[in-house]
């Protein structure tokens, strides 16, 4: 970004961050090196403050980095032990009100809720588990949904319309009820046209959304978060 | 071969002592004793709880997770469920003939779970038994007590443990959970650094895998009244053995021979292994009891694991077991062995061969090759057979169309064994159970005969080295008239 678009700087865990007009927190954090906890955005695509993991402190109250406007001046808490709590807190019920068993998931290594949490320090999931019955989805030739692992994030509904020009996917039913469906009279995903080189094919941050017969190809050691912290990985990819 | 004690006509009118080990993550068992008015041991029942709807779990499951989640299955053994998995996937995914890297480093891998799980099972749980006797203090009997007494014995069977996990580490990309072996092949290999690192150590685990069937060798020979007839009983054996015969614990085809020696079956394929064994349902217990169709299951039932494969193979294909191995039959003078206790010393003959395998291996450049994967036509259904350190391990799938898995059928090693840990325990109680009391003897030796055979039910106390234990003795209206509690510590409770 160059010099004079820069329309001021704001203070992140007192550290000054330049910002540009229009940025919110969390871009210009990212752009500036810093992490920002956050699951339901996305660099790609437009934020809509779901899943409040972003929650930061600016000028005292709380709000959410993705959606948030940077302003100059402005003073915003976010890796103090108080805010890493109330995301702990998130982590551990997002973990039980779906199917998470890291061990046997393929996801693991590459998946930015495990991430998330190895990075918050979350040591159990604290609640019991809901434990909920939720089908797999395997008619399509070459991709498998696997709802258990769904955190909402909404990111495939977003690839999928805005990017992909498909609407594959949807969310349906409101607060505890919500889930994600097919759009397909029969929701099946085989009888939609989504393809496996379609961006949404390969968005999701959870192991639902996967190309079949290659899960475990990568050994571990090779994964995503393998050799550092989804706090580093994730800036660094901002980066090069 | 008798059932005199299976079928008591009236069993209501017997009374009963239940041994129950408390209940653990990985399974838990329960000996249950049926005596007559006489006091006498009538009936034994062995109840092994585990493996309850784990394979309904895995039906609706994408078949190329299944091999990474049957580790779950137990947390002393997840590689042999990794690897059995991973070879019944093969099939279906028509990769019968892996590469030759693919081939090695899964041989690697097993040999060092076998290394691994055949040391921790001698030295943190056998030896406290073996070498203090099988009543001394309880609260010794396990490895601090060996390290104690034997500080050189313990720190051998420590570091044998330590390097047989190296080897999975290395192989499978972490001690437990690793993930390496995928349906038709393995996703990494080895690099020259890994092989350098295993190779500086392995002559030294050979040298201390002989010395350990050198020290269960001479157990067994100054004390043969005992070594020779506790918990003994005649039975026919089974495991795979390679295309010559010998003795190959990651691949082969199916032989059973009886109990004196006398081939039953050879070289048959183990994806026809429905047509050959059966899988019996008592009502008493979830564990089925498996026998050979062609003897039916009165006569049928069979012992596998280290006793089994010792003597059903013809040669041991490294020199130093075989060596063993000849002076094993030697033993036998031209009959099989059927003591229980000989379990140990063929299981220290196969962590001689582990060793010696790893070795031979290690020095393969293939562990290094970059083809890693094959495919080729794909199978609705396949099956997959290893011999894991308690025995012969059996994973069966059948995968639809869409790559779910639609059946899984498991025949686990402690299954395999199931009448066989009966009727060592019969044998043992029949000895050692008289009158109203239960005596820490019994228990003592109750415990030795089932441990003899390394089942999971005792899998969450090998860490301890105890199985915590709760006798009852009731009379056939439920009155209770005796119960002695042993916990993890040893500490028994009146
Ligand atoms: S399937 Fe994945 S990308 Fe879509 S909403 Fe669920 S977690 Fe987000
Ligand atoms: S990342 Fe901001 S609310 Fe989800
Ligand atoms: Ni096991």
């Amino acid at each position: 970004m160059s010099d004079d678009s820069q329309t001021g700087t704001f203070l992140l865990d007192d550290e000054e961050i330049p910002f540009t007009r229009g940025q919110t927190v969390i871009q210009a954090a990212r752009a500036a090196g810093k992490y920002i906890p956050h699951l339901c955005w996305h660099p790609d695509f437009k934020a809509h403050g779901s899943c409040k993991l972003c929650t930061i402190k600016a000028n005292g109250r709380l709000g959410a980095a993705c959606t948030l406007e940077a302003q100059d001046g402005m003073a915003v808490e976010n890796r103090t032990p108080e805010l890493d709590d109330k995301r702990r807190t998130l982590l551990q019920l997002l973990f039980v009100e779906g199917n998470h068993f890291c061990p046997s998931c393929e996801k693991s290594g590459n998946c930015v809720l495990q991430a998330t949490a190895y990075d918050l320090g979350m040591m159990t999931p604290h609640f019991d588990m809901f434990y909920p019955d939720r089908p797999v989805d395997a008619s399509h030739p070459d991709m498998l949904l696997d709802f258990n692992r769904c955190i909402l994030c909404e990111l495939c509904v977003q690839a999928s319309r805005d990017v992909d020009g498909k609407n594959v996917f949807a969310l349906s039913g409101r607060g505890i009820q919500s889930h994600l469906i097919v759009n397909a009279e029969s929701r099946r995903l085989a009888d939609t046209d989504f393809s496996a080189t379609d961006r949404a094919a390969s968005i999701c941050p959870v192991g639902v959304i996967l190309k079949k017969r290659v899960g475990f190809a990568i050994p571990i050691g090779e994964r995503t978060y393998d050799a550092a912290p989804i706090s580093q990985v994730d800036i660094a990819k901002e980066n090069t | 071969m008798t059932f005199e004690l299976e079928t008591a006509a009236q069993a209501d009118k017997l009374r009963r002592v239940a041994i129950d080990p408390i209940s653990r993550v990985e399974g838990h068992g329960k000996v249950t004793l049926l005596l007559d008015e006489d006091n006498k041991v009538h009936q034994v029942r062995l109840h092994i709880v585990e493996f309850r709807g784990f394979e309904r779990f895995i039906q609706g499951r994408p078949y190329w997770e299944v091999p990474v989640m049957v580790q779950r299955l137990c947390g002393i053994c997840p590689v042999s469920h990794h690897i059995a998995a991973s070879k019944a996937l093969d099939v279906v995914v028509g990769a019968r003939q892996l590469t030759p890297a693919a081939e090695k480093i899964r041989r690697l891998m097993h040999y060092g779970q076998i290394l691994q799980s055949h040391a921790l099972h001698f030295y943190y749980l056998s030896t406290p038994d073996l070498l203090f006797g099988f009543d001394s203090e309880v609260a010794r009997r396990n490895i601090v007590g060996i390290a104690a007494a034997y500080p050189d014995i313990a720190r051998q069977g420590i570091s044998l443990r330590k390097f047989g996990q190296e080897v999975i580490r290395v192989t499978a990309g972490k001690r437990i959970h690793g993930t390496s072996s995928v349906p038709g092949g393995v996703n990494k290999s080895l690099t020259r650094d890994e092989r350098n690192f295993l190779l500086k150590d392995v002559d030294q685990m050979i040298a201390w895998s002989h010395e350990a069937v050198r020290i269960i060798k001479q157990l067994h020979q100054s004390n043969p009244a005992l070594y020779d007839h506790f918990g003994a009983f005649r039975s026919n054996f089974m495991s795979i053995v390679a295309p010559d015969g010998a003795m190959d614990l990651y691949h082969g085809a199916l032989r059973a021979s009886d109990a004196d020696g006398r081939i039953l079956f050879d070289q048959v394929d183990y994806q026809d292994y429905e047509q050959l064994i059966t899988e019996e349902v008592k009502p008493w217990t979830y564990m089925k009891f498996p026998f050979l169709q062609q003897l039916g299951p009165e006569h049928g039932w069979y012992k596998v694991g280290p006793l089994a494969r010792v003597q059903n193979c013809d040669r041991i294909p490294t020199p130093l077991a075989e060596a063993e191995r000849k002076e094993f039959v030697a033993y036998g003078q031209g009959k099989p062995l059927h003591a229980t206790l000989a379990y140990h010393w063929a299981r220290m003959i196969e962590m001689l061969f582990a060793a010696e395998t790893i070795k031979e291996l290690l020095h393969d450049d293939d562990l290094q090759g970059t083809d890693l994967m094959r495919t080729g036509e794909r199978r609705k259904e396949g099956i997959g057979v290893i011999e894991a350190p308690r025995g012969t391990l059996f994973h069966h799938y059948r995968v639809g169309d869409n790559d779910l898995v639609t059946m899984a059928n498991l025949i686990v090693s402690t299954t395999n064994n199931n009448q066989a840990m009966n009727t060592a325990v019969r044998e043992v109680a029949k000895k050692y159970l008289s009158g109203h009391e239960i005596t820490e003897g019994l228990l003592n030796h109750i415990e030795v005969a089932i441990r003899a055979f390394d089942p999971c039910l005792s899998c969450a106390t090998h860490a301890l080295g105890q199985m915590p234990l709760e006798v009852t003795l009731e009379d056939c209206t439920g009155q209770l008239i005796d119960k002695v509690t042993r916990d993890t510590h040893g500490i028994c409770h009146a």
